[in-house]
């Protein structure tokens, strides 16, 4: 049996019918990472010992288990606080900074059985779309070393794509755990806002972040939501729900559901090969009784200047914390207060980090706070009541996850304004609080994999899921494994 | 030229929750540098505010008591500003939905009543505490204040003297701490207050450039503050100058206050909505609840005290001056002590021990039962004024048993008739002298032979029964 090819879910089947113990699939996971990471750069810190201890502190209940996912070992992005284990955001500014606490999502993780491989490489502060302003280096798609993985959870879709752990947790700010599945050919949600505790993700944009999974097909998916969804009395903004159902779900049975195509997210702009895919992909759900229906959704240019305002708003505030007195790095020469700071945040962040805070500072400038930071709260509200619109019409929205396949690495680096301009489809998710979902629909002619992106309304996960797994009975496209990355 | 002073007042008041505002840390006073504080309210990476439901309920009863406005759906901000002492680098405070609007406090002053209008009155957090250790010169940060709930509260330039201003922070001090939202200890920093001041020629509608006053420290401080900047702004008028709106520390020892920053220098604090706190919604049954639950404050207080009891009102505002004070007044009255009684002790030998001990009302040891006991053996005639008081100095600090030191003292007042006038007898014996000199017109000789009985019987007998008693005996 070769234990990297399974998901998530085959192998937690496995571990409890006691055909592999839970020590042996986390030998293989730190095996492949051994092998490939080297190359591909998905991790910044590996747990090794830690890991296997684990592992084996698992084994006596895995006959017994209740979680589907007990002993299946998964990676976090380095944005997500681990107790005594470093968690850097992929920024200098926070040095070898091991928290005191663990996430709620860690957790809840811990409870379901969980085996935590290590941290994983991510843009700097989840602020990017291709995992290359990390300063532990850009993460390298194994699809393509030549190619992003996309970001900002691109350390997380690289290292699930290429069997470097089962399933990793990334987190969605204007679709950095959808963006990278793309990119990667692997599944990947963004549940509904306030449904997985924040407590413990280091903040980029609060009212905008949220964690999810990514996985290698919808079924994972479900089965990873199902362990971490729920209400956090330490989390103000998380709500209350009816969880823990996802995977119970999943009947494959999509007759009648009605999935609608936003026009603006077929024009201009789009590669023509990720168009075919995703109208391809609505074909295939067509043929398994679902009904399509063409709709607009007009505000959909105003999406990404609204959402870099907010979020550079929020992070210029929540990156304040950052200055050197308290924790993690600190610049050797300064003299005095003002100098220790202006010396700590110019060389400890890096320049895309820098830009989004000089954004977000000056939209919120109360000179220009009413031009732009509220302004763009005005086309938030506009964005949700769109969506609402859209609903009323359809039970799920589906688009394409990127306008095109992922771009070479360095690409995007001199030209961040394209860089943003590609989140077009995915930050409007964010900015309205949706379940948003990106599933493998095809691939390009150079093989680089293309990814659809489905939409449902508030709480629509179960919707969300069973509509990917349907697809997903029917194709083939997640079940395919890079090559890039093995040893030569 | 006759020129007029115009003040607003800011004022900030930390609230008497248990908790902080955004975790579960102690707000204890004091204790040894961050070790009141957690991953949250030291603004830890990841980590999450959530609202201490005790600080919203503090807050919008202390508005209430202050007729504000509630506002049904309020929020916080975020105010930006880089300082060590400040983990998160902003400040979760209230500014574009503060939690009440549009309140009003009514004070008395020599010159009359008023009405002091509040502006509003929103919910925040502190910040920590910088000690500067000028041996290692360094500067070091304790968090343990981090994260303290505080309600500030905004008055519209409504003061025209010093004296409307330390009155209506007594009628502010008094409400709070009757509610039992703050103990507003100046000393500990639990009430702090900016004076915003400016002076105009009397009779303008226009008001003047104003500075704002902080570090006050005290009622004399601030009183003291307000004739000095007046006095400064005026001399700088008329001397041709022009006031700068600038921000002014006072020094209490100087007597003096001088700049500290001026509005050019003003930071821009980037104030924008808290998106870590979901907004808040009131309900008209939570308010409704609120206004049911509140306590009589000092105003009704008094009122009620000169009605029901018949007590003068400067027995009254005494009384009612501390929250404590006037609890054990009503405990004693309801323990059977006759008002007036209850009073007197309280006005008189409470109040003097307490101040002989530097010691506050709510920290007394004595309790309630103990007065209306020594209260009611004096009534009873079981123990004479002055030989109450003595017992009263024996058990005021450990809350002693009253009859237990009566008996093992012997102090219990002679009842017995026969007694008291066999001692007369030997006095008179004794004192022939004195006895002639009072038959002979001379009422003071009758003090002293009283004194000489009391000091026979220590103390015990009532001096009235003696002096009736010697009366009769040298009656003609």
């Amino acid at each position: 049996m070769e234990l990297t090819k399974l998901t998530a879910l085959e192998l937690g089947g496995a571990i409890k019918r006691g055909e592999v113990s839970v020590r042996e699939a986390a030998e293989a996971a730190l095996a492949a990472i051994a092998a490939r990471n080297g190359a591909l750069n998905a991790y910044i810190t590996v747990t090794g010992e830690r890991t296997l201890d684990r592992a084996q502190a698992l084994q006596a209940g895995a006959g017994t288990a209740r979680s589907p996912l007990y002993g299946v070992p998964m990676a976090l992005k380095d944005n997500i606080c681990t107790r005594g284990v470093k968690t850097s955001c992929a920024s200098k500014i926070l040095g070898d900074f091991a928290p005191p606490y663990d996430a709620t999502v860690v957790d809840r993780l811990r409870e379901a059985g969980a085996v935590s491989l290590g941290k994983l490489n991510m843009d700097e502060f989840a602020m990017g779309s291709t995992s290359e302003t990390s300063f532990y280096g850009p993460v390298r798609s194994p699809w393509d070393l030549e190619r992003v993985p996309g970001g900002s959870s691109g350390g997380g879709a690289a290292a699930v794509a290429a069997g470097m752990g089962w399933y990793a947790i990334g987190s969605d700010t204007g679709g950095s755990i959808r963006q990278p599945a793309a990119h990667c050919g692997v599944t990947g949600i963004k549940p509904t806002y306030g449904t997985v505790s924040r407590y413990g993700l280091i903040a980029y944009a609060s009212s905008l972040d949220q964690i999810g999974p990514l996985c290698r097909d919808a079924a994972d998916c479900a089965a990873v939501l199902d362990a971490v969804m729920a209400r956090d009395p330490r989390d103000a903004t998380s709500l209350d729900g009816d969880y823990g159902r996802l995977l119970e779900g999943l009947t494959g049975d999509i007759r009648g559901v009605k999935i609608g195509l936003p026009g603006e997210c077929f024009g201009a702009g789009l590669d023509g090969e990720v168009r075919d895919a995703v109208l391809g992909a609505a074909q295939v759900l067509k043929d398994r009784g679902a009904e399509v229906v063409e709709l607009s959704f007009p505000v959909l240019e105003y999406a990404v200047p609204a959402y870099y305002i907010i979020a550079a708003a929020e992070a210029s505030s929540n990156l304040s914390r950052f200055d050197g007195v308290k924790y993690g790095w600190r610049a050797q020469e300064y003299g005095g207060l003002e100098d220790l700071y202006r010396k700590t945040r110019t060389q400890g962040f890096g320049a895309e980090v820098k830009r989004r805070i000089l954004l977000g500072a000056f939209v919120l400038f109360s000179g220009y706070y009413d031009a732009y930071y509220k302004k763009a709260l005005q086309v938030k509200a506009m964005i949700k009541s769109a969506f609402d619109q859209a609903f009323r019409r359809c039970d799920l929205l589906l688009t394409p996850a990127a306008p095109a396949a992922a771009p070479r690495l360095g690409d995007s680096l001199g030209d961040p304004l394209r860089m943003y301009l590609s989140d077009i489809y995915t930050v409007s998710v964010n900015l309205a609080g949706l379940p948003g979902l990106s599933m493998p629909c095809g691939f390009d002619c150079r093989g680089l994999p293309i990814g659809a992106q489905l939409i449902a309304p508030h709480f629509g996960e179960g919707r969300l899921l069973n509509a990917a797994h349907a697809f997903q009975l029917d194709t083939d496209h997640h079940r395919r494994a890079p090559k890039g990355g093995d040893p030569a | 030229m006759t020129w007029e002073t115009v003040i607003g007042l800011e004022t900030h008041v930390e609230l008497a929750t248990k908790t902080k505002i955004f975790c579960s840390c102690t707000t204890a006073f004091g204790g040894a540098p961050n070790t009141h504080c957690c991953p949250v309210c030291t603004g830890m990476p990841g980590t999450l505010p959530v609202l201490n439901r005790r600080v919203l309920e503090f807050a919008v009863k202390a508005a209430l008591a202050l007729n504000c406005q509630i506002a049904r759906h309020s929020r916080f901000d975020r105010k930006n500003y880089f300082y060590p002492d400040l983990p998160k680098a902003y400040q979760i405070s209230q500014l574009y939905l503060p939690i009440a609007r549009d309140g009003a406090v009514d004070i008395r002053t020599g010159a009359g009543d008023k009405t002091i209008h509040i502006h509003e009155l929103h919910m925040e957090e502190d910040a920590g505490k910088l000690v500067h250790d000028p041996w290692l010169g360094q500067t070091r940060a304790d968090y343990n204040r981090c994260g303290v709930p505080l309600i500030e509260i905004v008055t519209r330039p409504d003061f025209r003297t010093a004296e409307e201003v330390i009155a209506y922070l007594e009628k502010l001090k008094e409400t709070l701490v009757y509610l039992g939202v703050s103990d507003c200890k100046m000393q500990e920093g639990s009430l702090r207050c900016d004076v915003n001041l400016s002076v105009r020629p009397l009779g303008s509608g226009r008001l003047g450039t104003r500075t704002e006053m902080k570090n006050l420290n005290s009622f004399k401080a601030i009183a003291r503050a307000i004739r000095y900047e007046a006095r400064r702004q005026i001399e700088l008028i008329e001397e041709g100058g022009r006031v700068i709106q600038e921000t002014r520390r006072w020094d209490e020892n100087k007597d003096a206050s001088y700049a500290m920053r001026s509005k050019e220098d003003a930071q821009d604090y980037r104030y924008f909505p808290e998106p870590d706190l979901p907004p808040i919604q009131l309900s008209e049954d939570y308010l409704d609840a609120l206004r049911a639950a509140r306590p009589e404050l000092g105003e009704e207080k008094r009122a009620r005290y000169q009605a029901d009891y018949g007590l003068p009102r400067c027995d009254c505002e005494t009384i009612t001056s501390d929250r404590a004070l006037a609890a054990l007044f009503e405990e004693v009255t309801a323990l059977g002590a006759p008002p007036k009684q209850g009073a007197n002790w309280i006005m008189g030998e409470v109040l003097g021990a307490l101040s002989q001990r530097g010691m506050e009302p709510r920290d007394m040891p004595l309790t309630a039962p103990t007065l209306a006991r020594l209260i009611a053996l004096v009534g009873a005639g079981k123990l004479n004024r002055n030989t109450a008081v003595k017992v009263f100095e024996a058990v005021f600090d450990t809350d002693g048993d009253v009859d237990g030191y009566v008996a093992e003292h012997g102090l219990e007042q002679i009842g017995d008739d026969g007694l008291v006038r066999e001692a007369c007898a030997r006095a008179l014996a004794a004192n022939p002298r004195s006895a002639a000199d009072y038959r002979g017109g001379k009422e003071k000789a009758l003090g002293f032979l009283v004194g000489q009985v009391m000091r026979e019987l220590k103390g015990r007998a009532d001096p009235q029964a003696v002096n009736a008693a010697l009366r009769e005996l040298l009656a003609p």
